[in-house]
């Protein structure tokens, strides 16, 4: 189970942008979190995905309560999440070739011993040509550098993906393609979803729950 | 209807990306449009089909290893040719203004979102002296709906939809008579994309040219007077928009599939994946994935000013259509 926990967060205490979050996915389970623009979906996400320290409450992922955050937390909290951002640009090592971008959290973690054969597999999944993979994030499309930043939110085989509008710069088709990485990986996996975005539409034909930020917050 | 000079016309513009070993990346190829004042063209397309390509190069951005070829003419002015100094004085921001795809790699960091709009307003019109800018600043924040209470705010300290807003009100600033918008919604609840679109809508009623990428096919239908559809670098559909969202609907089976990729429509994508534009087949880029290629399509689709494929479907009202 991922929970949050009356989760309070944000960059300036006295203004936070979220406030008292609570929110449950459990194992294998897909949840699209559905609010407006600016509303505090995507700090909420990096809570979940263990890259903001909230200001008060808790996350438990699996049962274990998170106390450390980014680059602190343990390596089997952190390798149990991956996440996906809106901005690709925003999120990619410039100097990194689409190849090393993917296998970046093997490298990471040591595992850079598995590193090709999982990053030719997974460009084959998420539609990557090999031609693609040997050019850096300036010479790809938006679209394309997402599609390797689903890659590296895969390699490390996550029990958790947290995608914050990881569609909202798609066209539709590519936008229907990633979706279906995405599901098939859950499908083969076990893993459960957190997807944050706006478009009602899109999370009611993804997830198997959608939830409305207003009914997150709301006092229960 | 009579016809008026466009602000923008594009012939037969090309691009060409040099890489590392002689390999030549066709990102655009043929591309042939005008665009009106007080007219909206879309342009969509499949991620990496080279909209983005299309819209650097007419604004003079391309990097070092892009070479073009062609014609795009704004007024008199020969923009794939032209002068940097003259593109960076006289056209950016002044006879084009940009909404770019990623705004919040495009604010400048160490700046507040105020300061860059009464930076802008001062280089861009005749508005002077602190109060007026000030005034002027909140107003084009509010044009493009953006929050009076985070003016004083620095871009990371703005979410994507926030730092859309302030690239889109910095984009309006010179009542360019040229709007490019290269997905000028992206991140924006339905409610912010309709009240942006309009705002675009009221630059373009008040005869001004807009040409706007966008993959936000219910965006594209609420701005668009035509649509133009881009796949593997060529621009294969160009329609009225109210035939291509009509009862008609698109013609080419590229328009076709993307279409029906929409969330509420089949929400499957169209089969594959486009080919590589530094392999590009000699025939129809899209036999591979299309389900009416035949024989034919091994030869390239001729572009006749509305469609470029061998078994489109029928016309709706061919008189309507204009290239
Ligand atoms: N500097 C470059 N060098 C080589 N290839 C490039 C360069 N910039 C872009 N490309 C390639 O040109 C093609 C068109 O890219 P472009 O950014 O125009 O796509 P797009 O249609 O805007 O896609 P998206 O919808 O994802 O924004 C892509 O195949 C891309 O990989
Ligand atoms: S030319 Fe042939 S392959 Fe290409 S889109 Fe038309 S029918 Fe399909
Ligand atoms: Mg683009």
């Amino acid at each position: 189970m991922l929970e949050l926990r009356s989760v309070t967060a944000g960059y300036d205490r006295r203004a936070p942008a979220v406030r008292d979050v609570t929110l449950t996915v459990s194992s294998g389970e897909s949840v699209g979190l559905l609010g407006p623009s600016g509303c505090g979906k995507s700090t909420l996400a990096r809570v979940a995905a263990l890259l903001h320290r909230p200001d008060s409450g808790e996350v438990v992922l699996d049962g274990t309560p998170v106390r450390h955050w980014r680059h602190r937390a343990p390596r089997e909290l952190r390798t149990a999440v991956g996440v996906v951002f809106q901005q690709p640009r925003l999120s990619a090592d410039p100097r990194l070739r689409l190849a090393d971008l993917i296998a970046e959290p093997l490298r990471a973690t040591g595992r850079r011993a598995s590193a090709e054969d999982r990053v030719a597999e997974l460009a084959d999944t998420v539609g990557l040509t090999p031609d693609l993979l040997t050019r850096r994030p300036h010479e790809v499309s938006d679209g394309q550098l997402q599609r390797a930043c689903v890659a590296r939110a895969l390699v490390l085989r996550p029990r958790w993906l947290i995608c914050d509008e990881m569609t909202a710069m798609l066209d539709a088709s590519t936008t229907a393609a990633l979706v279906a990485v995405v599901e098939a990986y859950r499908t083969s996996t076990g893993a459960g979803l957190l997807a944050v975005a706006h478009d009602h539409t899109l999370l009611t034909r993804w997830c198997d729950r959608t939830v409305h930020w207003k009914t997150v917050t709301e006092p229960r | 209807m009579t016809e008026r000079a466009p602000v923008l016309s594009v012939r037969g513009l090309s691009v060409r990306f040099l890489l590392p070993g002689g390999r030549r990346i066709a990102a655009v190829t043929d591309a042939h449009f005008d665009v009106a004042p007080g007219e909206c063209l879309v342009l969509i397309g499949e991620s990496g089909c080279g909209k983005s390509v299309l819209a650097s190069a007419l604004l003079g951005l391309l990097p070092a290893n892009a070479q073009t070829a062609g014609h795009a003419h704004l007024g008199d002015l020969e923009l794939l040719t032209a002068d940097e100094r003259v593109l960076a004085r006289t056209v950016r921001g002044r006879r084009i203004g940009l909404i770019p795809q990623s705004p919040a790699a495009h604010l400048t960091p160490v700046r507040t979102i105020r300061s860059q709009l009464a930076e802008t307003v001062a280089r861009l019109t005749g508005v002077r002296g602190r109060t007026a800018l000030r005034a002027a600043a909140e107003q084009a924040a509010e044009r493009a709906e953006f929050p009076p209470g985070h003016l004083d705010r620095y871009p990371h300290e703005l979410s994507g939809g926030l730092a859309q807003r302030a690239a889109t009100a910095l984009a309006l600033i010179g009542d360019a008579p040229l709007l490019l918008a290269d997905e000028p919604t992206t991140g924006l609840d339905r409610d912010l994309v309709d009240r942006t679109v309009d705002e675009l809508r009221r630059h373009v009623d008040a005869d001004r040219a807009l040409l706007m990428i966008t993959h936000d096919l219910a965006a594209a239908e609420r701005v668009a007077d035509r649509v133009a559809v881009m796949y593997a670098g060529r621009i294969v559909e160009l329609a009225a928009a109210s035939d291509f969202f009509g009862a008609s609907g698109p013609r080419h089976p590229y328009s076709q599939g993307l279409l029906q990729a929409l969330p509420d429509r089949s929400f499957t994508p169209i089969p594959g994946m486009p080919p590589e534009l530094g392999d590009l087949p000699e025939g129809c880029a899209f036999a591979a994935r299309c389900d009416r290629a035949t024989d034919a399509c091994t030869a390239l689709p001729p572009f006749t000013g509305s469609i470029a494929c061998h078994h489109p479907a029928p016309a709706p009202t061919p008189e309507n259509i204009r290239a």
